[in-house]
């Protein structure tokens, strides 16, 4: 037990300081590549032997992106721009800014204008990705990033080293699969702050030693008695999980994490980089087979009855929608995904997210609501 | 010949689109498949396989214009959408529920067709209306375009999704597609293009022979109807009235036009009128629009088709879409400019207020900006409206008497 502490905690000492962590990558001679929402090529960065570091805002007030975003820009890129004008992120050697909704190619823009001192690296994802010249198109896109984070790190990417990357990768994505079962199997022992921790904290440390981690802290779970759960299980989706007050609410009311739909969360590691011989072509072949994210084209809209097939294998009772505010992608699901949880009688509750949120009643309510009506 | 005389191009662009909405109605009525399109889709596609399609945007600016946007945008809202998601969306989505809308009906869709080079939220919304209505969607996605340029690797993957999206069409409507028809589209395309360029022109001239705010109502048979000749003549025919009122002296612009503006951003549809009329009441015509430009994509082969539907204005990069902004202004001779926050258009208005810096820095003139909507009532306020055109003339009554210089 003592060991899972100790292990929960490092995760939290991350999380708590991501800036620290940033000086660490500096101070050891590595150079760093911010990586913003939604997804970046983070093994090409990795193959160059730079550290990947995940720019998805800050709990903190904004006034220099103000000069920049109107006010309906979600609080994740206003945020995120802010430290970039502010010269917090001013040790990056570039950050890579995805066009994957309106507000990110606009982030990207703004970034190239007001952020001068540290390079803006596009990456243009197709929306038709299930298409052979969409994946093409993207091969070509992931060449020119390869391209410039050579120039940047003076290192050469082989394929080699590529397909060494996609595996330790990979390994991770496994392992945090492995670890959201885990945190289901044991929400006694991991709360749905620690299992935030435990997932937010590969976003600024290397993920070979992540992985490391969250693998010595899997082994400990398991070494563990499972407890029957008398609290309420929970399968969450959205952009972002990582508001301290909210995961609170949640312990707060016994709620547990048993499953997630979240971007910040599963869907960056639900799906490998598929296995083919020219890495490139593997790494962009990924987007063709992802399912059910907002921001991917899917006329479809799988998205909802994946959350409800979640919702049956893990034998949640409900599912919380945290709907980050301004976030037009989710805000378009939402309609659809409430149709098919109402369909299939599933409790659900949205409750709106902002990282420049400073009252939780409502969400505190909405909470208590859901508690109740399960009690 | 009587009868053309007497008939002015905006009467003939009207009829365009009367006629446009009428062949779709007819088409459904006679069992044909009928689309509902995104204003940049390659219009040449529909054009060529003689496929009626009609144009929710175009619909929902109606539909708001006429006053009913709160009405629709509401019942958009009690189905569970966000109010922060545009508002254009908002009344089509309620339209595909309600599927009758007094204020602008138009056949429902038996497939949808989608371009995101105005925006993603495009895609999101189409998508929507696929799944509850559960019909094909068919996406042309023209990456947001981060250099000044069109690379080749872009047209490249347009190009397949071009060819694909005729291949789809046909197979939902059994039509075919011949290269022999869509040659002749492509020309009477830049027949209307060229035509449109060269109406739009005349707002270089002083006094202005156009209010420009009748290029808001034109604009639509320059982007929807380009491969028809009936729009080609139109715009040649608006071409020859403006050149003779530029020799009359004469102009769409009632009253004196002391000063000149850029207009940027989409209409307030369901303002239209206070707009223009506090414009008017200064004295003051719009002279330079992004959309002059923006919708006479001139080509000549098909990958420079491709191109040309990368360079809409929104997407297109942060320099180009100054450029295009500086071009209007300094041809125009603009005093100053007004720009509009449009609370719908996150694309649009995201990267605005850099903009307008730069906008400023270049080309010396005083802009404001004010908050409003393309078609949703609530969030936009007269009396800020007219404040910050009362103040940009005030500014430039004095740049006029040099006091400002």
């Amino acid at each position: 037990m003592s060991n899972i502490t100790g292990l929960l905690e490092q995760f939290g000492k991350i999380v708590a300081n991501p800036k620290e962590r940033l000086d660490e990558h500096i101070a050891n001679g590595k150079k760093v590549i911010g990586c913003l929402p939604v997804y970046c090529p983070e093994e090409i960065v990795y193959a160059a032997d730079m550290v990947p570091f995940g720019v998805w805002g800050a709990e903190r007030e904004v006034s220099e992106a103000k000069t920049y975003f109107p006010a309906f820009i979600c609080s994740i890129l206003q945020t995120s721009l802010e430290m970039g004008l502010k010269g917090d992120l001013d040790k990056l050697s570039a950050v890579m800014i995805p066009v994957l909704c309106d507000s990110l190619k606009c982030m990207g823009q703004n970034w190239k204008q007001g952020v001068k001192n540290v390079e803006f690296i596009p990456v243009i994802h197709p929306q038709n990705r299930k298409m052979e010249a969409g994946v093409e198109f993207l091969k070509v896109q992931y060449t020119k990033i390869k391209n410039r984070l050579e120039e940047i790190s003076g290192n050469k990417i082989t394929d080699e080293k590529l397909q060494a990357a996609i595996d330790v990768y990979n390994e991770h994505r496994k392992t945090m699969r492995e670890f959201v079962e885990v945190a289901a199997q044991y929400p006694h022992l991991i709360t749905p702050t620690q299992r935030n921790a435990v997932i937010k904290s590969g976003y600024f440390i290397e993920k070979a030693d992540h992985t490391k981690m969250v693998q010595e802290l899997i082994k400990e779970c398991k070494a563990q008695p499972q407890k029957e759960w008398d609290g309420i299980k929970v399968v969450t989706t959205g952009i972002i999980a990582d508001s301290p007050s909210i995961l609170k609410i949640l312990e707060e009311h016994k709620i547990a994490i048993v499953a997630d739909d979240i971007a910040h969360e599963s869907r960056q590691f639900r799906t490998d980089i598929p296995a083919c011989t020219d890495p490139l072509e593997a790494l962009a072949s990924q987007i063709s087979v992802m399912e059910g994210c907002s921001v991917l084209y899917d006329p479809e809209k799988k998205r909802g009855d994946m959350i409800v097939d979640k919702v049956k294998e893990c034998k949640a009772d409900a599912i919380i929608v945290l709907m980050t505010k301004f976030c037009d992608p989710e805000e378009y699901d939402y309609p659809i995904m409430k149709k098919a949880f109402d369909k299939n009688e599933i409790p659900s509750i949205s409750i709106e997210v902002d990282q420049q949120m400073r009252n939780y009643e409502q969400a505190r309510t909405m909470v208590q609501t859901l508690s109740d009506m399960l009690a | 010949m009587a009868e053309q005389k007497v008939k002015k191009a905006k009467h003939l662009l009207r009829d365009i689109v009367d006629q446009h909405y009428k062949n779709a109605w007819d088409a459904k009525n006679r069992g044909e498949k009928v689309g509902w399109c995104a204003s940049n889709f390659p219009e040449e596609i529909c054009e060529t396989l003689g496929v009626p399609v009609v144009y929710p945007e175009n619909q929902a600016a109606a539909i708001a214009a006429k006053g009913a946007g709160l009405r629709m945008c509401e019942h958009a809202e009690a189905n569970g959408y966000s109010n922060d998601i545009c508002a254009y969306a908002r009344v089509s989505l309620a339209y595909m529920d309600l599927k009758e809308c007094k204020e602008m009906d138009m056949p429902q869709p038996d497939f949808v067709l989608c371009c995101n080079n105005i925006c993603n939220q495009m895609i999101k919304w189409y998508e929507n209306i696929s799944k509850e209505l559960n019909i094909p969607m068919i996406l042309i996605d023209i990456p947001y375009n981060t250099e000044f340029e069109t690379s080749d690797d872009r047209v490249k993957y347009i190009r397949a999704q071009f060819d694909y999206a005729i291949k789809q069409v046909e197979e939902i409507t059994g039509k075919t597609f011949s290269q022999e028809r869509f040659k002749e589209v492509m020309e009477i395309s830049q027949r209307t293009s060229r035509a449109w360029l060269g109406a739009t022109e005349y707002t270089k001239y002083t006094p202005s022979p156009l209010n420009g705010f009748d290029l808001f109502n034109h604009m639509a048979v320059a982007v929807c109807a380009r491969g028809k000749v009936e729009a080609a003549e139109a715009f040649e025919l608006l071409e020859k009235e403006y050149a003779q009122a530029v020799k009359d002296g004469t102009s769409t612009y009632r009253g004196e036009q002391k000063h000149r503006i850029l207009f940027e951003g989409i209409a307030c549809w369901p303002y239209l009128r206070h707009k223009l009329t506090t414009l008017m009441e200064h004295n003051i015509n719009v002279v330079g629009t992004v959309y002059a430009d923006a919708f006479g994509v001139i080509y000549n082969n098909v990958d420079e088709m491709m191109k040309a539907y990368s360079y809409v204005p929104n997407a297109v990069s942060f320099e180009r879409a100054l450029k295009m902004r500086v071009k209007a202004v300094t041809k125009n001779n603009c005093d100053g400019a007004v720009i509009h926050t449009n609370r719908s258009c996150k694309l649009w208005s995201g990267f605005m207020y850099e903009l307008e810096r730069q906008l400023r820095e270049e080309t010396g003139i005083p802009t404001v900006t004010f908050d409003g909507d393309q078609a949703d009532p609530r969030n936009f306020s007269g009396a800020q409206y007219d404040t910050r055109v009362q103040g940009l003339y005030e500014v430039m009554e004095a740049n006029k008497k040099g006091g400002n210089l």
